[in-house]
Parts: structure tokens; C-alpha cells; sequence
């Protein structure tokens, strides 16, 4: 039933399908069958411990799945390492800050595009060579607003300056489908705008999923959103079918009291 | 990409980032210092070269247990296995092929490598203690393969017959130590400089990189076991160098070349200087061999009483070794 | 009439179920707070002494002393876990390993400072001295004493672990940490505990070994080889696990020192090595 989900639709950027895991007799994902298009502004949304962040995860090849297949642009990408994966376009950032701690951001951010540009391995030369990786990494910084900070060291940068470098350091991989785990967590609620508009900019070829407990946020910015409740895919919609569906208000929307 | 030289406002320091990374590989006034002073020793403590060579060959291993741990956050229990096969390789190199100084290194350095590129394999595919364990059981195996293989090595009585011809054909290995110290520092200076060169790299950036956040790394489409192979393969080729050098320098090989006690010496003297630092190893090597010899008329277990204390004071207030407090004093004193 | 494998097979045991008593300990402490304690076996030393001081100086009968050896080496342990360890629990593995190994320098100093580097004779109860004739070999009766004690310890442990509640927390800590405190187990109070039942246990194991093998300051560190083999073999945290790597580990020691002596310990770092290359977490390990 499945396979008509993994053919390469030129239109489809990502496409899960049958994505099942658990821990234990924890079911995390339940059969996913999830395609997004090209340039699409997808919100994934849920209740803590839905399985978001599995699902990202299991996308990525950090998490093994138990069953089913991801495609990426058409090609099977479920049996590729995390790396490869990025290599090809796939890249995510983390809910809770994964960062170089003391690396600066222009550091950390060069690292990456090193290892796209493949020059990572070279031992023999100086960093400083590189001009055309570092000033790409450079101008991700100050796309970012970092470009101010870009010498500090990461561990000293204030929290919602650690949440951009987190995009930063996903961009610098040049991703045509990025996933953002919950971009703003954490972030004050005045802050938490900032970083949604650098992610509203971004290119228009770039395929978007991202994680948000804010329905504001989601209704601002999302073309399309997808509901998964207990590790299953509850529903899908347009923005203003999530928002008059009842089931959703029931399960999701009235447990949580956002401002 | 539309706009490819950064904007100089949005820059404190008012320097281009290229220009500011280029900047961190530039040579330090202390730098120097340093190296200048190393030449210290053949003016004021002529009787003491032979030490020195010593000091020079064990702050190399350092340096080379440095670059693996101290910057790629690999942890070695079993290090001594590449300086052990580099002093053995060179030893029977001298005594069944010729006694060229050099080419004994090379060989050394070779053995080592390929040694060190064949166990890389298995080394990338494990963190934390089943890393440990894996680099300590492969440091006693190959303790235990020099120590069965007596037809060749010697066993515990140590490989006889090692003669190591003049440098360049002229100078030759006195009892002073003075040939022994010069050979010893200029290899160690020329590898230092690579290794340098090298964590300046882009490849020496993505090793702290690992360190800094294995997790984070293919993440950002980097194979860190990869870069970890690497890493450890050079690593090794430096510590073959070491043993090939002690060998040389006096014209023995013994057991204790490759035992445990000389693994987790290296880890001491490293750690005590402060890891990756570059320069950790080479003080924390400098300091510890000085103060063995200091105290060289105690009996060992004590000297190891005072190496027990000093490794759970600096892991309880001194975490970044010598040098990272020493910095820490610097920065809190230059921002005042 | 036997043929001497049996023999060799039955020192092989005896040596696996002593290797057992001194490291079950730690792997259970590793396995519940991923600490690396390089200094375990220091426990198992002072176990040691403290059974050779009683016996020799104060003239205790040795069984007796098996009980204190337990108790000074869990208190010792106690007492480093709250002003050391447990400040190292969220630091790095080398942090942790440094931190051991210089508190395991500092146990074979200070044993050599008190005892001298000799070995320790002991005195054991003339009801263990001496073997039993089965079938034309002989099966020392210490031996079978350690066997008899290995499986007592064993079955308190299974008990201990599976029956009781404080085993259940053990066991709900080890398995998943936050889920443990999220339903209130106080895991640090959990973990003190195990690891001064460990550490004991290492103490009892220090006082046994003394008459198979010996007493010398560096019994810190010549046995930590061992037992580090033995928890990672047997895989983190896993009672099963330590059981069956101690024997493996045991028999192919004495076997290896009976049948090829001049491979001396090749053996048992070949084991270890080709073991954790096939299964990286230990034959029973989960991680
Ligand atoms: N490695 C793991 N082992 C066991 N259980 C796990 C593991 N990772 C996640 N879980 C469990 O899986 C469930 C889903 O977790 P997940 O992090 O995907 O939720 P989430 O939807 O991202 O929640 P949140 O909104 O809090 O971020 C949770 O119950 C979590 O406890
Ligand atoms: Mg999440």
C-alpha cells in the first residue's frame, strides 16, 4: 500500500513511509506515512511525548526505525548513515542546544561547510587559506544576526543566540529539506518572534518542517500542518482545517494554554 | 553568497574573518620563548643532556597522545603499543639491516603507522569505556606479543646488540648526551611543527570539533570515525617516532618501552600540562621527567604516592591542567 | 581415574568465582551511573589487609574477618563516593578514569608504606587447608569454600536484586535513570548504596584471593586488569553477564598458564579483545 509513497514524484522533497519504532512496549511511531512537497512550510505538532522528535530522528538516521522506508528526493535513503544523508541535502537542527560549546560561531560554522565543500580532511594546510568556506560561513553568520558575536565563544553566547547558531550550523550544510525541532524552545516570547522570521526567509526551494508548540507561530508560518498524537499521524491540514477540526481542539488545542 | 566580503561594522575587532583565522596560527612571542629556551640546556646544564633527550622524546609521545585525546577527545590507555613497536622496530632495524639513524626513524615511523592505521578500524568504532578497555587490552596484547616473542626482542632481558651509526656519518652518539639531546630536539621541533600545522587545519578544526560534540558532528555531515582513523594513524607514526628515538639515543630496547606503566605515565604528564594545548604535553612531559629524576633516590611506589595525589588535584581543581589555569590567570589578570 | 583437565577445569572455576566476587561489584556500579572506577580493586586490597592484620596481629580466626573486610572496604567506599566521586558523575570519562587510577597509585603507596612490598602470608583454618581425592584428582578444599562462597553471594545478589525493593530501584535506575527519578526513586541515595555493597563485596573478594593468589600492593592493580576484563566482557551492569565472562575468563587464564604457559596472559587480552570486537557492550551488555 505503501509503495506508491516512495516513487519519485518530481514534486515530493521527503517522504516517510510506514515509519514504525519503539522502545520497548513504547510505541513511538506508528506506520508514518508523511510526503512533503518542495519548498513547503510544513509544522509538525503534537503533545509532549507525541514522538516529533522521534520522528526527526528516524528521518535522520539517528534513531533506527523498526519498519518502513524514508526517501529523500525520490531516492531511498533508509539504510544511509546520519552523514550521508546530510551529504544529500538532509539536515536538522536540536530541541535541546547541541553546539560546539567552546568553538566560536564562525569556528563551528566553517567546520560545517568544510565538511560539505569535502576539505575537512586536509591536515596539511592552514584553516585560514580557505577563503571562499570561511566567508560562506561568515555570511550565514551575519544572515543570522550573528555576524556581531561571531568570535565569541559558543558557551558564552546568550540562549537565543545559541537557538540561531543551531539554524546556522544546519544551513551551513546547504539542505534542500531542513528540520527544525522546536527553533524557539525556550526562548522568551518576544525573542521567540525574532527567530521565526530568519526561518520565514529563508530561500523558497528549501523544504521546511518544523516543531512548534506555539500556535501562533504555526498559524503565522506554517502552509500546512500535520498532528501526531501517541506516535501516529492523527491528522493533516491547512492551517484553517487544523484549526476548526474538533478532534484536534480536543486532544491538542485544549490541554495547552498558550498566550 | 550575493555579498561576499563581510560587513567590517558587524565586526568588533574590525578584522575579516578570514583574516582573523589565519591570525590564530600566527607564532606567539611566548612561543618563541619557549623554543629558544630549549636550547638552554646545552649552556647551562651540559651534564644534564642526557635527561634532556629524554624530556624531548617522552614530550613528543605526549604531544602525539595529544593530538588524539587532547583534540579529538579519544581517550588512550594503551598508547605505549606504538612507542614500544617504534623502539623495537628501530632496534632490530639497527642491528639486522644498518645502523643509519634516519632510516631507522622512517621504518620506525612506518611500522607504526601501519600498526596504528590497521587498529584505527577497530579504535573509531568505540566510545567511552568500551574504548578504554579496547585501547588498554590492545596496549597489554602487544606488551604480551614482545614480551613471548624472547627469540626476538629479548624479553625482559631487553634487545641487545642495538648500534646506532653517526648522524650524517659524523656525529656521534656521545656519553654526554650532547648529539643525543640535539637529534632529539630537532626531530621533536620538526614534528611539533607539522602537528601545529596540522590543528590549525581544516582537519585539526574538525577533530575539536569531535571532541567538542560527537553528537552534533554527523549532524553536519561529518564521518568522524573517519577523521578519527586519520587522526589516530598519525598519532601513532609520531609515537613510533618517540620509541625509535629512546632506542637511538640508548641504543637499548626494553619491556618497559611498551608496558602499561609508560601509557599511563604519558596520560599523567598530559593531563598535568593540560590537554589540548599543544604545548600541555610538552610542559607536563618537562615537569615530570624533571622531578622523577628529583626524586629518583625515593622508591618508586612512593613517587607514585605523590602522582596519585597530584592526578585527583587536578582533576578536582585544576581541569585543564598547568596551562589552562595559567590561561585562566592570564585572562582574569589582562581583563582587569 | 579423571584425566587433569578436570582438575585444571576445577581451579579454572574456583579462579572464575573469585574474579566474580571482585568484580560483580563494579559493573553494577557501572552499569548504574556509567562511572569508570579504575579504583575498585584499591577496595578489594584493603579487604585484603584488613583480613591479614586481624589474622596475623590480633589473631582472629579468618572466617571472622571476612565480615569486617566487607564493612571497612563498603565504608571506605562510602566515604570517597561523597567527598570525590560523586562530584564527577556528569564529567567525562577521563576525568573519571584520572580521578580513579590516581586514588589506586595512592592505595598501592600507602599498602607498601603500611605492609612493606612483600607478599602477605596468611593463616587459613586448618578445616580448609588441604584437598579432597575425587577420582584421582584433587580438588583443594579452599577451593571448594570459594566456590560454595561465590555461589552464596551469587544467590544474595539474585535475591537482593529480583525479591526485595531496594533491588527494584536498583534494577528501574539502571535500566532508565530519568524515568527512576521521575517516579521518586532517589536515585543518588540508590547509587551510594550499591556502591558501598559493591565496594564490600570487592573487600570480600580481596580477603578470598589472598590464599589463590597473593597479597602485594600492587594487588590494585594487577587485579583491576582482570576485572575490568570481566565487566566489559560480561557487558555493564548485567549479574548474568559477570558471572559467565568471570568463568570464561577464569578458566581460559588458568587453562591458557596450564597448557601454554608461554603465552602467559596473551590469552585472556585475546579473549577480551575478540569479545568486545564481536559484541562492543559485552555478551550480556545492552548498551
Ligand atoms: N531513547 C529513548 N529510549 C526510551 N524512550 C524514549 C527514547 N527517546 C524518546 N523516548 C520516549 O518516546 C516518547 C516520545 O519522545 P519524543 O522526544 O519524540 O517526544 P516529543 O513529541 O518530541 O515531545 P516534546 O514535545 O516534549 O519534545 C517519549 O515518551 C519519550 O520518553
Ligand atoms: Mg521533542
Amino acid at each position: 500500500m505503501s509503495a506508491l509513497d516512495t516513487t519519485a514524484s518530481a514534486g515530493i522533497a521527503l517522504s516517510t513511509s510506514g515509519l514504525s519504532r519503539s522502545f520497548g512496549s513504547l510505541v513511538v511511531a506508528r506506520d508514518i506515512n508523511l510526503s512533503l512537497p518542495v519548498g513547503a512550510r510544513y509544522a509538525l505538532i503534537g503533545p509532549n511525548g507525541a514522538g516529533k522528535t522521534t520522528l526527526i530522528n528516524l528521518m535522520t538516521g539517528m534513531l533506527p526505525p523498526n519498519a518502513g522506508t524514508i526517501a529523500l528526493g525520490g531516492e531511498d535513503i533508509t539504510e544511509l548513515s546520519p552523514q550521508a544523508r546530510v551529504k544529500r541535502g538532509l539536515a536538522r537542527t536540536f530541541q535541546i542546544n547541541s553546539l560546539f560549546a567552546n568553538l566560536n560561531p564562525l569556528e563551528a560554522v566553517t567546520l560545517a561547510v568544510c565538511e560539505r565543500r569535502g576539505i575537512s580532511p586536509r591536515f596539511w594546510e592552514n584553516i585560514g587559506v580557505n577563503k571562499d568556506a570561511i566567508e560562506e560561513a561568515y555570511d550565514i553568520l551575519t544572515k543570522l544576526k550573528l555576524g556581531d558575536v561571531a568570535y565569541q565563544t559558543t558557551r558564552e553566547l546568550p540562549y537565543g543566540r545559541q537557538r540561531l547558531l543551531e539554524i546556522a550550523l544546519a544551513l551551513a550544510t546547504k539542505p534542500k529539506v531542513l528540520l527544525l525541532d522546536e527553533p524557539a524552545a525556550g526562548v522568551p516570547q518576544e525573542e521567540s518572534g525574532d527567530i521565526f522570521e530568519v526561518v520565514a526567509s529563508l530561500s523558497d526551494d528549501l523544504t521546511l518542517l518544523f516543531i512548534e508548540h506555539d500556535m501562533h507561530v504555526v498559524f503565522r508560518f506554517a502552509t500546512h500542518i500535520i498532528v501526531l498524537v501517541g506516535g501516529a499521524v492523527f491528522t493533516e491540514g491547512s492551517p484553517a482545517q487544523i484549526a476548526a477540526d474538533p478532534g484536534v481542539r480536543e486532544v491538542y488545542l485544549g490541554k495547552r494554554h498558550h498566550g | 553568497m550575493a555579498n561576499p566580503t563581510p560587513n567590517p561594522t558587524a565586526n568588533p575587532t574590525a578584522m575579516t574573518p578570514q583574516a582573523y583565522l589565519l591570525a590564530r596560527g600566527r607564532w606567539h612571542p611566548l612561543e618563541i620563548a619557549f623554543w629558544l629556551a630549549t636550547l638552554l640546556p646545552f649552556i647551562l646544564f651540559p651534564n644534564y643532556l642526557s635527561l634532556a633527550s629524554q624530556i624531548a622524546i617522552t614530550a613528543l609521545f605526549a604531544l602525539s597522545l595529544d593530538l588524539i585525546l587532547g583534540y579529538a577527545g579519544v581517550v588512550s590507555l594503551g598508547h605505549a603499543a606504538f612507542f614500544g613497536l617504534g623502539a623495537y622496530s628501530a632496534g632490530l632495524f639497527s642491528k639486522y639491516v644498518w645502523g643509519e639513524p634516519f632510516s631507522g626513524l622512517l621504518v620506525a615511523a612506518a611500522l607504526a603507522g601501519l600498526l596504528g592505521y590497521a587498529t584505527s578500524f577497530i579504535i573509531s568504532r568505540f566510545r567511552h569505556l568500551p574504548l578504554i578497555m579496547i585501547t588498554l587490552g590492545l596496549g597489554l596484547l602487544a606488551h604480551e606479543v614482545a614480551n613471548s616473542a624472547h627469540w626476538l626482542t629479548g624479553g625482559s632481558d631487553g634487545l641487545q646488540g642495538v648500534r646506532t651509526e653517526p648522524i650524517f656519518g659524523v656525529f656521534r652518539f656521545d656519553l654526554y648526551g650532547k648529539t643525543a639531546y640535539a637529534y632529539s630536539l630537532a626531530v621533536l621541533f620538526i614534528v611539533f611543527l607539522c602537528a601545529r600545522r596540522l590543528i590549525n587545519s581544516p582537519f585539526g578544526l574538525a577533530l575539536r570539533g569531535i571532541r567538542e560534540n560527537w553528537n552534533r558532528m554527523p549532524a553536519i555531515g561529518a564521518d568522524s570515525r573517519a577523521h578519527i582513523r586519520k587522526a589516530y594513524t598519525i598519532a601513532a607514526i609520531i609515537a613510533g617516532i618517540c620509541g625509535a628515538l629512546l632506542t637511538q639515543t640508548t641504543n637499548s630496547a626494553s619491556l618497559e618501552s611498551i608496558s602499561f606503566q609508560r601509557s599511563a605515565d604519558v596520560l599523567v604528564m598530559l593531563v598535568l600540562g593540560g590537554a589540548g594545548r599543544l604545548y600541555g604535553g610538552l610542559i607536563g612531559a618537562a615537569i615530570f621527567m624533571v622531578a622523577r629524576d628529583q626524586f629518583s633516590g625515593i622508591a618508586p611506589q612512593f613517587w607514585y604516592f605523590w602522582i596519585g595525589v597530584l592526578l585527583v588535584a587536578v582533576v578536582m581543581f585544576l581541569p585543564n591542567g598547568i596551562l589552562g589555569g595559567l590561561s585562566k590567570i592570564y585572562a582574569k589578570w589582562s581583563r582587569k | 581415574m579423571l584425566p587433569p583437565v578436570f582438575g585444571v577445569l576445577f581451579d579454572g572455576i574456583a579462579y572464575g568465582m573469585l574474579l566474580f566476587v571482585l568484580s560483580v561489584g563494579l559493573s553494577v556500579t557501572l552499569g548504574l551511573m556509567n562511572f569508570v572506577n579504575l579504583a575498585h580493586c584499591a577496595f578489594a586490597m584493603l579487604g585484603g589487609y584488613v583480613t591479614v592484620t586481624l589474622v596475623n596481629i590480633f589473631g582472629w580466626p579468618f572466617l571472622a574477618t571476612l565480615p569486617v573486610a566487607f564493612i571497612a572496604a563498603a565504608v571506605t567506599s562510602v566515604v570517597l563516593e561523597r567527598l570525590l566521586y560523586r562530584r564527577l558523575y556528569r564529567a567525562s570519562d577521563l576525568d573519571q578514569v584520572l580521578l580513579t587510577i590516581g586514588l589506586a597509585f595512592i592505595s598501592v603507596s600507602v599498602a607498601a608504606y603500611i605492609f612493606g612490598t612483600i607478599q602477605q602470608p596468611i593463616a587459613t583454618p586448618a578445616a580448609l587447608r588441604g584437598s579432597f581425592e575425587f577420582f584421582g584428582i584433587g580438588l583443594g578444599k579452599y577451593r571448594l569454600f570459594l566456590i560454595g562462597v561465590a555461589l552464596l553471594v551469587t544467590l544474595a545478589m539474585v535475591i537482593g536484586l529480583e525479591y526485595t525493593r531496594f533491588g527494584a530501584q536498583v534494577r528501574a535506575s539502571v535500566d532508565n535513570q530519568r524515568m527512576a527519578r521521575g517516579l521518586g526513586i532517589d536515585v543518588d541515595w540508590t547509587f551510594a548504596s550499591t556502591f558501598a555493597l559493591g565496594s564490600g563485596l570487592a573487600g570480600l573478594g580481596g580477603s578470598l584471593a589472598i590464599e589463590i593468589v597473593g597479597l602485594d600492593p600492587n594487588f590494585s592493580f594487577t587485579y583491576l586488569v582482570y576485572v575490568l576484563i570481566v565487566v566489559s566482557v560480561g557487558g555493564l551492569g548485567s549479574i548474568a553477564g559477570s558471572f559467565a565472562a568471570a568463568m570464561l575468563i577464569g578458566i581460559s587464564d588458568i587453562a591458557g598458564k596450564y597448557y601454554v604457559p608461554e603465552l602467559g596472559a596473551f590469552l585472556i587480552y585475546m579473549v577480551m579483545v575478540v569479545v568486545l570486537m564481536w559484541k562492543p557492550a559485552g555478551l550480556f551488555g545492552k548498551r
